[in-house]
């Protein structure tokens, strides 16, 4: 008689499946609570990890909801690796797909927001550009300039105020959210990532240019779209914020 | 194959704590009787950001045990090469004075369940460990630490004694054990053993480390005590006795407190490094 580990996993995350047999106490009595045990830790562990993950998420929720949520989130993706850190990854597509969920349609994005956040901090370490590079370059070399960034940039695009949101649930005194669509550029300076919302046209701005696009095209392309479009508004963040690694004025071959 | 010659001082015989970011500003500044630190692998796993680079400095001033906490030794499956190549690196880097995992299994079918969950005591369970552990050294290139779980149930098919698995453990793969003083005192009171016969048994000799930690109290289905190991409070006295005991047997070895959860401030910690400091200075060398 032997327990399998496929066994004790299916016990262990269905609450309603009674411990496998020849699991004891002392006296070869069933294990009962000593199963449970395991049930809880694992369980607890997994919902501590999606409030550490997710804290605007939980505030929003209620941490009863939040449980809740939790418990029917850790069986359907328990984590696939050993690294917390990552786990929850599934969890604003989970959001986005509860139907008694469908009325707060905005907590996918905030979700999606910090999820980034907490990409940007464990992303690796890499150096600025320096400071001087921008002065040492002509307009016309600037615009024809590609840009390459650091790996903790991250960029969150949203039909809801997720800024908002996560401000008005992180910072005391933050304005209450308007009802506007908003991107989000996240960047990490040293070691606390930023988020920091950019202005319309500001993130069509930094895709072009995370898909390899030259600054100066990237710029009027969303000048059709946003005609009074102001680069050096991004730039400041992207500057300010240490996300970028390098300029590049190559010229692309004829 | 396994190189024994050590390239790093070992851990000093003297008392660890388990590292919290929140006690690193605590630790460069008043660091006590504390001269190592451990960390949980997976939590250095990433690829930069404020923990890498804590753990960098930290690694200037302490001495610095790495323990896995993921590696799910005890997985009826294969090991996950991913994540022994996540180790591999983090030791390349790191070089710590040591490194250790449990006797326990965490993952399978490719879910981490995140709890170290039981084993029973068997030969097919051994030869298991055995070539998983095997794996683990030659991976890594150097000894590891095998640590004793908390055990809240039996298997029914076990055949052999925990400390007698260990020794043979030990003796087929040439790693070291983790002996866990509290698992010890936890496992005794929910399985109905006597602590010191367990301490009396085991193969002291292939200690290279002792943990110390806090345990729940709560009750099975019979009302019997059922004690949990949740790294989440002070140690208590009877298992400060079971080191009393424990250390005339072992000697010296790097002693470490674990509190996990309900991290308090510094000075309550350093409080229990002190007395974990003392306990090492009673023992006769």
């Amino acid at each position: 008689m032997s327990v399998s580990q496929t066994d004790f996993r299916a016990a262990l995350l269905d609450p309603a499946k009674a411990a496998p047999l020849d699991l004891t106490d002392a006296d070869s009595r069933p294990a009962g609570r000593r199963f449970d045990v395991y049930r809880n830790n694992v369980a607890v562990s997994l919902t501590e990890a999606l409030y550490t993950g997710f804290p605007v998420i939980t505030k929003l929720l209620g941490k009863q909801n939040m449980d809740g949520l939790a418990g029917i989130f850790l069986r359907q993706h328990p984590p696939s690796s050993p690294l917390m850190m990552h786990y929850g990854a599934a969890f604003p597509d989970f959001l986005a797909n509860m139907e008694q969920l469908a009325h707060l349609g905005y907590l996918a994005d905030t979700a999606r927001l910090e999820l980034a956040i907490r990409r940007a901090y464990h992303a690796a370490d890499t150096d600025p550009m320096p400071a001087e590079t921008l002065a040492t370059l002509a307009p016309d070399q600037l615009l024809a300039a590609t840009v390459t960034f650091a790996p903790a940039v991250q960029l969150i695009r949203s039909p809801w105020p997720i800024h908002d949101i996560w401000r008005f649930n992180t910072e005391p005194d933050a304005p209450k959210p308007r009802a506007q669509a908003q991107d989000v550029l996240i960047t990490r300076p040293e070691f606390d990532p930023i988020p920091a919302l950019l202005p319309p046209g500001g993130a069509d701005w930094i895709d072009a240019l995370v898909r390899g696009g030259r600054i100066g095209d990237a710029h009027d392309a969303v000048l059709a779209n946003v005609p009074d479009f102001n680069l050096a508004d991004p730039l400041a963040l992207l500057l300010q914020g240490n996300a970028i690694t390098s300029l590049s004025t190559e010229r692309p071959p004829q | 194959m396994l190189d024994a010659t050590p390239k790093r001082a070992p851990l000093p015989n003297a008392a660890g704590v388990g590292y919290k970011p929140q006690h690193f500003e605590d630790l460069i500044r008043d660091p006590g009787p504390v001269e190592w630190l451990e960390i949980h692998a997976e939590n250095y796993m990433g690829d930069g950001g404020r923990p890498l680079a804590q753990l960098r400095h930290l690694s200037e001033k302490f001495a610095i045990s790495v323990h896995g906490v993921g590696l799910s030794i005890g997985s009826e499956g294969p090991l996950d090469a991913d994540h022994l190549a996540r180790l591999k690196h983090l030791m390349g880097w790191l070089n710590p004075a040591s490194f250790s995992e449990h006797l326990a299994w965490s993952t399978h079918d490719s879910a981490f369940l995140n709890d170290l969950l039981p084993l029973p005591y068997t030969q097919a369970t051994l030869t298991r460990i055995a070539d998983h552990i095997d794996q683990v050294q030659n991976t890594v290139g150097r000894q590891m630490l095998l640590e004793n779980p908390s055990s809240y149930l039996a298997f029914s098919e076990s055949t052999m004694s925990e400390p007698d698995f260990l020794a043979e453990i030990a003796r087929r793969t040439g790693c070291g054990l983790l002996l866990d003083v509290n698992n010890v005192f936890v496992s005794a009171t929910n399985l109905n053993f006597t602590p010191q016969d367990y301490i009396d048994a085991y193969p002291v000799e292939h200690v290279g480390e002792i943990h110390l930690g806090g345990h729940d109290e709560d009750t099975d289905d019979h009302g019997a005590p059922l004690l949990i190991d949740s790294h989440g409070r002070a140690v208590v006295d009877p298992v400060w006795a079971l080191l009393d005991h424990t250390l005339t047997r072992t000697g010296p070895k790097p002693l470490l407190i674990e509190w996990d959860t309900d991290v308090p401030d510094w000075p309550v910690l350093r409080a229990e490094a002190d007395r974990a400091a003392q306990a090492l200075a009673r023992v006769p060398v």
